[in-house]
């Protein structure tokens, strides 16, 4: 039985086996890694980037019942935590490869060649983002919004305003994650030179730098005021967290992930967050939280990572590759298919998720009618927007492993989306 | 089976194309009768038609208002300041706007009460810039009850949410050392300008500082979701006259008036 899913999933799996089998490069989170060499490209990971792009997408629109899917409401951490560690382990585990067999300086080369990628990719969804809003400038008018408009006067200074963009100091709304990528990744070659030197040094220095951002209160300052609103002092733990597991760490950490003691733990923790945000959704539970606590935990600092943040996304994780193994069969249905691909694809399925958030909104703002038909204007505006994403994973797998020949031939080595990409 | 593949993208597909085109058709539908849903309210006087119906929790509150009951119940006379930032007004139609609605349904609902609302616009004044000001006023205006509508301005700037977050705590605290009773309003819910300002680091911070210094927060930003919503209004809608303003400002002007009473628990105080 070949399913068209199998058919272009098979190139990619030969291809990835091909690299590997001459790396024999352990990968994986799991406890069950002790298995043989693993000659298949962790599909775990790209399942849960792929997903963590689905949610994105939809945190990126106005909120709707589709919304309570997203893993934000049932915890502290969200999307984007799943989605900076899985980078940092693709990225690492793909350019680590490609610094040991081809060397610190082409594998630098190729990192710098796929920032680059990324930063081009920022400039086009920005050039989108000004299209939408001077559109929404002309012909926006309600004086109820007289104040709010205001944001728009950017846009008589557009000399300032683009420079600033290009900067990666100017950021509107929803797209603050790819240039905490773009710094992330420039500084790749640095923290996997320090890896292959010392891993456990390398992520000690990294949580050393997020103390120090917390202590001496390091950020980056953004245009017009204010600051990143990813602060990369502070996410660079999570992105190094990765790398170091990619290089082994996850190995030496099974003993304890599979310890019943880090499962009670985990769970409890969840528990207990998952409690915290239901006292924010349900207004009768305002009270039901003890006054020092609130004092001691709010606020739950997005910007800086904050530690409470970071340690629900262990928990998360930690029983994720305890009760989801590396071989689970699910990985392979057609069902889990688009989410997967989704994920292969990453940097082009995140520009393209929030080109469709900008439409989204776009679409919703546009067309007017009472709160039934905008209720399920909102699903087909999300679902059609996921249904676009997973058809455009689907063709970017067709061109790389069918329509372009050459890119086939050129082998796998460095190419940072057929190893799970490095976005 | 490359077919069968095919046949579910297909389908989905067409059910997308097909839930849009029942949409848009419901559109054209409301689009050709544009009088049924929308006109109703504006042609009957603004607060008898509008229900401005909000949920009960959105207009209470835990911490209370003991200088405005003190106030109420003692010297009859009740001095509101409302410091805020332009969406605190209607340029034109201060009359319309919601600190005078406030006005006039505190005096609607405590009769016995000299109730005098003054409003202190700081245009584009960030909740630091604002909060160095808010003293003066209020010895100025001799103000027993501050409504701080704020966070606007810090938005659309960016500001730091942790700067903004200690700017919003040393205005309250000043406020309440110089012997007024506070609430705190957050921002318009404005989903317009959703993919442009972002306003939940700023509302979370408002609620923390409302929790530490135990004041009411009146979550404008909440309750106008929910009008929203509910299809009392539509927000999202580009075209809208000075009419819907003028309602919305009314509807926050009454809902206002109840949060107070609520929270100062003046209900009790008129039975007496």
């Amino acid at each position: 039985m070949t399913s068209i899913a199998d058919r272009i999933a098979g190139p990619a799996l030969a291809g990835e086996a091909d690299a590997s089998a001459r790396v024999a490069l352990p990968i994986g989170l799991a406890p069950t890694i002790s298995a043989p060499p693993v000659s298949e490209r962790e599909l775990r990971l790209d399942l849960f980037r792929g997903m963590a792009l689905w949610l994105i997408f939809i945190d990126h629109l106005p909120p709707s019942f589709l919304t309570w899917l997203t893993i934000r409401n049932y915890g502290f951490s969200d999307a984007t935590e799943i989605f900076i560690f899985i980078s940092g382990y693709t990225a690492a585990f793909v350019y680590g490869r490609a610094m040991r067999d081809v060397g610190f300086v082409v594998a630098t080369a190729r990192i710098l060649r796929r920032v680059w990628q990324i930063y081009v990719a920022h400039v086009f969804l920005f050039t989108i983002f000004l299209a939408e809003i001077s559109y929404v400038a002309t012909s926006f008018e309600n004086p109820l919004y007289s104040e709010e408009m205001g944001i728009l006067d950017f846009l008589k200074q557009p000399d300032v305003t683009i420079v600033q963009a290009l900067l990666l100091r100017f950021r509107p709304v929803n797209m603050d994650v790819l240039p905490l990528y773009i710094v992330l990744m420039f500084f790749l070659p640095a923290i996997l030179w320090l890896m292959k030197w010392r891993p456990d040094v390398t992520l000690a220095l990294s949580a050393l730098l997020y103390a120090a951002t917390w202590q001496f209160d390091l950020y980056l300052s953004a245009y017009p005021n204010g600051v990143w609103a990813f602060n990369p002092f502070a996410w660079q733990l999570l992105f190094v967290f990765g790398a170091w597991c990619a290089q082994g760490g996850a190995r030496r950490m099974t003993r304890i992930l599979s310890s019943p003691i880090t499962m009670w733990i985990s769970i409890a923790y969840l528990l207990a967050a998952f409690y915290v945000t239901l006292t924010w959704y349900v207004p009768q539970m305002n009270n039901m939280l003890p006054r020092g606590l609130e004092q001691w935990m709010y606020p739950i600092d997005k910007t800086d990572l904050d530690v409470l943040r970071f340690a629900h996304f262990l928990a998360l994780a930690a029983l994720t590759v305890r009760f989801l193994p590396k071989d689970w069969a699910g990985l392979k249905s057609p069902w889990l298919r688009p989410l997967i691909l989704c994920g292969q694809h990453s940097l082009e399925i995140f520009c393209l998720g929030v080109f469709l958030a900008f439409a989204g909104h776009f679409v919703l703002a546009e067309v007017s009618g009472g709160p039934a038909l905008h209720a399920v204007l909102h699903a087909v505006v999300t679902i059609s927007g996921i249904v676009i994403m997973c058809a455009a994973a689907w063709l970017f797998s067709w061109y790389k492993h069918s329509a372009d020949k050459s890119a086939r031939a050129r082998s796998t080595i460095g190419n940072a989306d057929l190893a799970g990409g490095s976005l | 089976m490359r077919s069968r593949w095919g046949i579910i993208l297909g389908l989905m597909l067409l059910a997308v194309f097909g839930a849009a085109g029942v949409a848009r058709a419901q559109d054209a539908g409301k689009d050709a009768a544009p009088g049924a849903a929308s006109s109703a309210p504006q042609n009957a006087a603004p607060d008898a038609a509008q229900s401005c119906d909000v949920p009960a929790y959105l207009l209470t509150s835990d911490s209370p208002l003991p200088k405005v009951a003190d106030a109420v119940k003692g010297a009859h006379v009740l001095n509101v300041l409302v410091v805020g930032s332009r969406s605190s007004t209607i340029p034109m139609q201060e009359a319309s706007a919601y600190p005078a609605r406030l006005q006039a349904y505190l005096k609607e609902k405590l009769p016995s009460v000299t109730v005098n609302v003054s409003v202190e616009l700081l245009a584009k004044k960030t909740a630091e810039e604002a909060a160095s000001a808010l003293v003066k006023l209020v010895e100025d205006k001799k103000a027993t009850l501050v409504v701080w509508q704020t966070g606007t301005v810090d938005a659309m700037r960016s500001i730091d949410p942790d700067d903004f977050r200690s700017a919003v705590d040393d205005g309250v605290a000043a406020l309440q050392t110089a012997g007024a009773d506070v609430i705190l309003m957050n921002l318009q819910y404005s989903p317009r300008t959703d993919s442009m300002v972002s306003a939940p680091p700023y509302l979370d911070n408002m609620r923390v500082v409302a929790q530490q210094h135990d004041v009411p927060l009146f979550d404008r930003f909440a309750i106008m979701q929910q009008w929203n919503d509910s299809g009392e209004f539509d927000f999202f809608s580009a075209a809208h006259g000075l009419d819907l303003v003028k309602r919305v400002h009314d509807c926050l002007g009454r809902a206002l008036s109840k949060f107070v009473i609520d929270a100062a628990h003046l209900d009790a105080a008129q039975q007496n």
